[in-house]
């Protein structure tokens, strides 16, 4: 029996580390957003996505809560909310 | 073909014939004289076979573990300290489930400095994952490291094996010892058939950081192939009977004078041929006892255990290492076979001897049997000096 050893190449997408998000995690209002991209550019995790404006939204499965995008979004269109508690704001 | 030869040479020739690819070791007292024989035969070209000199024995099993994971059988080999300089490599290795054969040249531990033998050393990577097989002769060493190659290459198994041969008594005593041909080396052991390795053309990774969410299943995995070793070993000792004529039945454990006896010694390693010695002398004159020899300890073979003690009244475990603060390495898995069971020796009494190559002699095992009374001990010290010993420091 063999336990997840040997690993073949690109199967690191398979790994959610989403996982290691703690405490607070990106809400997205979509509300003013002026698709400026500045998110996009600063996640460490590259995994913000979107193409016009109030389309742009992070990808739980990797995303680890560091703020970063929130800090940056220049219409503060980006909030920090406690995981589980959507709708709430920090 | 039979021949006079030190331990280590024996060793030696047996893993020339086991052809591996690289072989990387430092010395180190008593495991010396083996490496240095296998340096000699890469050199006059009867190996073929890249000698990877290094400056610590981390290094050398880093060397070998890479070398192995690139598809090439290994060995190295080693002693005492030099297992716990490479110890955090060794889980590396059968964490990796990588196949590889050490000789560990059972050596004390320091401190104090000790070169002699006793079997601290591999009893203490006990939890490393390691394959640990006993050798109580040279033939046996010999035989141990060529079904340590078939077992820990078997692909359902893939776990190192460290083949454990008592030091000085072992490596540097001399046997008449069969060491087999080449033709039917080759036809036990064939050529190294990774089931995956690293290669540029096949890209892949081994030892990635695994986060709690798949650490546990690798754990698990080395935990359930253990029983699958403890059903492979029996498997690989027919074969191999059918190839060499030599029988070590189910290669797990020893029975001698088991049957009937009344007191039987628990023991790995050299020191049971010094206790069959005495189970001749007293079975000579009538008394019943006998000796459980354990070959394998890691899987530890309880059912055979088991099988073997159940019936016998009183049953001593004498070990050649220590737990401080607990139960003897070899007395507590004795202890552990029979807890919940329905049949049980009424005594199982533990004794600590030959630490620091102190010598375990006729008499030290007399006494073993002597004290086996129906009063039962815990870690009784043999043939130790009071003199020796002080209260306070600089008394």
């Amino acid at each position: 029996m063999f336990g997840p050893l040997v690993i073949k190449p690109s199967k690191s997408k398979g790994d959610k580390t989403g996982s290691w998000r703690v405490k607070l995690k990106p809400k997205f209002l979509q509300k003013n957003c002026i698709a400026c991209k500045m998110c996009v550019l600063i996640c460490p995790e590259g995994c913000i996505q979107g193409k016009e404006k109030n389309t742009y939204i992070n990808n739980e499965d990797y995303c680890k809560g560091c703020g970063l995008c929130a800090q940056v979004c220049p219409k503060a269109d980006i909030v920090m909310i406690e995981e589980g508690a959507e709708g709430e704001k920090k | 073909m039979k021949e006079f030869l030190e331990g280590s040479r024996a060793v030696a020739e047996i893993i020339k014939l086991c052809k591996p690819g690289v072989i990387s070791a430092y010395p180190i007292t008593p495991q010396t004289h083996i490496v240095e024989e296998l340096a000699q035969m890469v050199a006059d070209g009867e190996l073929n076979a890249q000698f990877v000199n290094v400056e610590s024995e981390h290094s050398a099993a880093s060397v070998v573990l890479g070398a192995v994971a690139t598809g090439v059988r290994v060995f190295t080999a080693t002693s005492s300290q030099g297992l716990f300089y490479m110890g955090e490599v060794l889980y590396n290795i059968s964490g990796l489930r990588l196949p590889l054969v050490m000789t560990c040249a059972n050596r004390a531990v320091s401190s104090p400095i000790n070169i002699w033998n006793d079997q601290q050393d591999s009893v203490s990577l006990r939890d490393s994952g390691w394959i640990q097989l006993y050798a109580e002769n040279i033939q046996e060493a010999v035989d141990l490291h060529l079904v340590g190659y078939r077992l820990s290459e078997d692909k359902s198994i893939m776990l190192p094996v460290m083949v454990c041969m008592d030091g000085f008594i072992l490596t540097h005593g001399m046997e008449t010892v069969d060491i087999p041909q080449q033709e039917e080396v080759d036809k036990f052991l064939p050529g190294y058939q990774p089931l995956y390795k690293l290669d540029p053309a096949q890209p892949l990774t081994m030892g990635l950081l695994a986060d709690p969410d798949y650490y546990l299943e690798t754990r698990f995995a080395i935990q359930e192939t253990f029983k699958d070793v403890l059903k492979m070993i029996p498997k690989i000792n027919e074969e191999f009977k059918n190839h060499f004529g030599r029988d070590y039945k189910d290669g797990l454990v020893e029975e001698y004078f088991t049957r009937d006896a009344e007191k039987v010694i628990v023991a790995m390693g050299s020191v049971c041929g010094t206790i069959k010695e005495v189970v001749d002398a007293q079975r000579a004159k009538g008394k019943k006892v006998g000796l459980l020899k354990i070959i394998s300890y890691r899987p530890f073979p309880y059912t055979r255990v088991y099988d073997v003690l159940k019936d016998v009244p009183r049953v001593a475990v004498l070990d050649k290492a220590v737990s401080p603060g607990a139960y003897a390495p070899l007395a507590i898995e004795v202890k552990a076979t029979f807890f919940g069971k329905k049949k049980s020796p009424k005594v199982v009494s533990s004794f600590v001897a030959g630490l620091g190559g102190r010598d375990i002699t006729l008499e030290s095992v007399k006494e073993i049997f002597g004290k086996l009374t129906q009063k039962e001990v815990s870690s009784e010290f043999i043939d130790l000096k009071p003199e020796l010993l002080k209260e306070e420091y600089g008394q």
